[in-house]
């Protein structure tokens, strides 16, 4: 039993040294890339970005309606109701925009790049770029990961901002909540700490996100069960990491 | 200036292991310049793992393999990319990357390592393409084609940027016949004209015949026997006479290890 937990506590060590290692390398190749291939990061934010609108918008929307319900029903038991804007915005912009934004991107977008690179890999393609002298970090793994890195806080920002339009529309279309009153607590309320606090969340999320994609692809066994099971690993993973980020920002930031 | 060693590629007490898998122990090897080469050997003797190792995209356990001269585990990352735009190499699927089109697949490594004008680089990949007669297929996706067209497309991209070693690892599987004698053609063509080096891994005894100006046998981790596609053929060895002639019978088993047929049928194996 000692013996397994060994082998298990090794491989963790060893797996963990790995991934910082391709993380380094993926910082040392980045520079080269932004100002040299350019276009191959937009075509990434495209693919991780703007290909991920639709279903951010729609669980934003929703996401931000239950919070109007939710606010609303809870906060009218101490006569508060006019303050549902300001607690609907903080839980927006501090907690769930950046936090939901990246469960769904693991989800839609990390997804994605794993099973994307770890079938380049399991049809060749990455030794054949290595054969052509082209280093497939550089031309396949540092453009994924830009392209999520920049995509996410965006996602973010668009997630919070649908969700107070639909907080909003149910809260003062719906619930008869004072127009005026919606806007004026939420103004008082958030701070630029508060969305700052926001924003960092989204990019180290991001990082985050990404990074665990991109490593589990590069590194999957390349099989259809491996691309598989490094698909699944990459939302298992992000899920756990990503939360505890949260919870490890959410302290340093109170 | 130094005259240049006939000897492009060569190995020396090479051992390689898999897990706990030995696949090659104390292999030797020369590769002539401006020959083609075939490897050949039983499935499952690491012959595409050999193309692997001489490229360096897995190391060996113990031996060196000299390119040129040079010991290819001392170069470093720059030294050893400079290196591999000296080969082309056609893997066995083509390996072609599926997001871009064929015409983009071709001009992948000029684009990568030149600064060629849109113009030039069209240029040259049409010749190319048209040189494996698919200049028509430019703008289809890996995903329309055949898996005899991908490697026809492959075999392009390999001499896009006019190599000194061109790899082949099984060129003539899954070739219409038509294809094949082009493409065994081309292979010659192509050293002799442009003065390539060309090394071949395939089963096709007939074919590596025609084309191979020396083949080496590979078996049990060494080189079993060498020489001439007709010296081959011509050999008392055993184990060369049943693979060139395709035996059953012979040194190399047909059946990989197993129990006995009748006792794993009645089931007695497992008591």
């Amino acid at each position: 039993m000692f013996r397994d937990l060994y082998s298990t506590l090794f491989e963790f060590v060893r797996t963990f040294g790995a991934l910082q290692l391709f993380f380094l390398q993926i910082l040392l190749h980045a520079p080269t890339v932004l100002a040299r291939r350019f276009g191959l990061v937009v075509g990434q934010v495209y693919n991780a970005g703007a290909l991920s609108l639709v279903i951010i918008i729609v669980c934003g929307f929703f996401v931000g309606a239950v919070l109007g319900l939710q606010g609303f029903s809870n906060l009218s038991r101490f006569n508060a109701e006019d303050s549902v804007g300001a607690v609907a915005a903080l839980a927006l912009v501090k907690e769930l925009g950046p936090v939901i934004t990246a469960l769904l991107f693991a989800g839609r977008a990390g997804t994605a790049l794993a099973s994307e690179i770890g079938l380049m890999k399991a049809t060749d393609q990455l030794s054949a770029m290595e054969m052509m002298a082209v280093n497939p970090i550089r031309r396949v793994v540092v453009p994924r990961f830009l392209g999520g890195v920049v995509a996410m806080p965006l996602l973010a920002a668009i997630f919070s901002m649908v969700g107070l339009l639909g907080a909003h529309l149910v809260c003062v279309s719906l619930l008869g909540v004072d127009v005026g009153s919606f806007w004026q607590q939420m103004q008082q309320s958030v701070e630029v700490a508060d969305i700052n606090e926001g924003i960092v969340k989204s990019v180290v999320f991001g990082i985050a996100a990404s990074l665990i994609a991109v490593w589990e692809g590069y590194n999957a066994i390349p099989t259809a069960e491996g691309v598989g099971r490094a698909t699944t690993r990459t939302v298992v993973i992000t899920a756990i990491v990503v939360l505890i980020f949260d919870f490890m920002i959410t302290a340093v930031a109170i | 200036m130094e005259a240049l060693s006939d000897n492009l590629i060569e190995i020396h007490d090479l051992d390689y292991s898999f897990g706990v898998r030995k696949i090659f122990s104390g292999l030797n090897l020369t590769i002539k310049r401006g020959q083609v080469t075939a490897l050949m050997g039983p499935s499952g003797t690491g012959k595409t793992t050999l193309l692997r190792l001489i490229t360096r995209q897995i190391v060996p356990n113990h031996g060196v393999i000299l390119v040129d001269g040079v010991d290819i585990a001392t170069l470093n990352q720059t030294d050893l990319y400079e290196m591999r735009k000296r080969f082309g190499m056609l893997f066995q699927n083509g390996a072609l990357l599926t997001d871009l089109s064929v015409f983009e697949n071709v001009a992948f490594p000029l684009r990568e390592h030149t600064r060629l004008t849109n113009r030039l680089i069209r240029h040259v990949v049409l010749t190319k393409l048209h040189a494996v007669g698919l200049r028509g297929a430019a703008d289809m996706m890996p995903q329309q084609l055949s898996g005899g067209m991908a490697r026809r497309v492959a075999l392009a991209r390999a001499m896009v940027m006019d190599p000194d070693i061109l790899i082949y690892d099984e060129p003539f599987v899954g070739l219409d016949p038509i294809s094949m004698g082009v493409i065994v053609r081309l292979v010659r063509r192509m050293n002799d004209a442009l003065g390539i080096t060309s090394i071949i891994v395939s089963h096709d005894v007939q074919e590596i015949s025609t084309v191979a100006d020396c083949s080496y046998l590979i078996s049990k981790g060494k080189v079993a026997a060498s020489g001439s596609p007709a010296e081959l053929n011509q050999a008392s060895s055993e184990l060369v006479r049943q693979f060139m002639h395709g035996m059953a019978d012979g040194p190399v088993a047909f059946h990989y290890d197993a129990p006995d047929y009748a006792e794993q049928l009645l089931g007695r194996d497992v008591d």
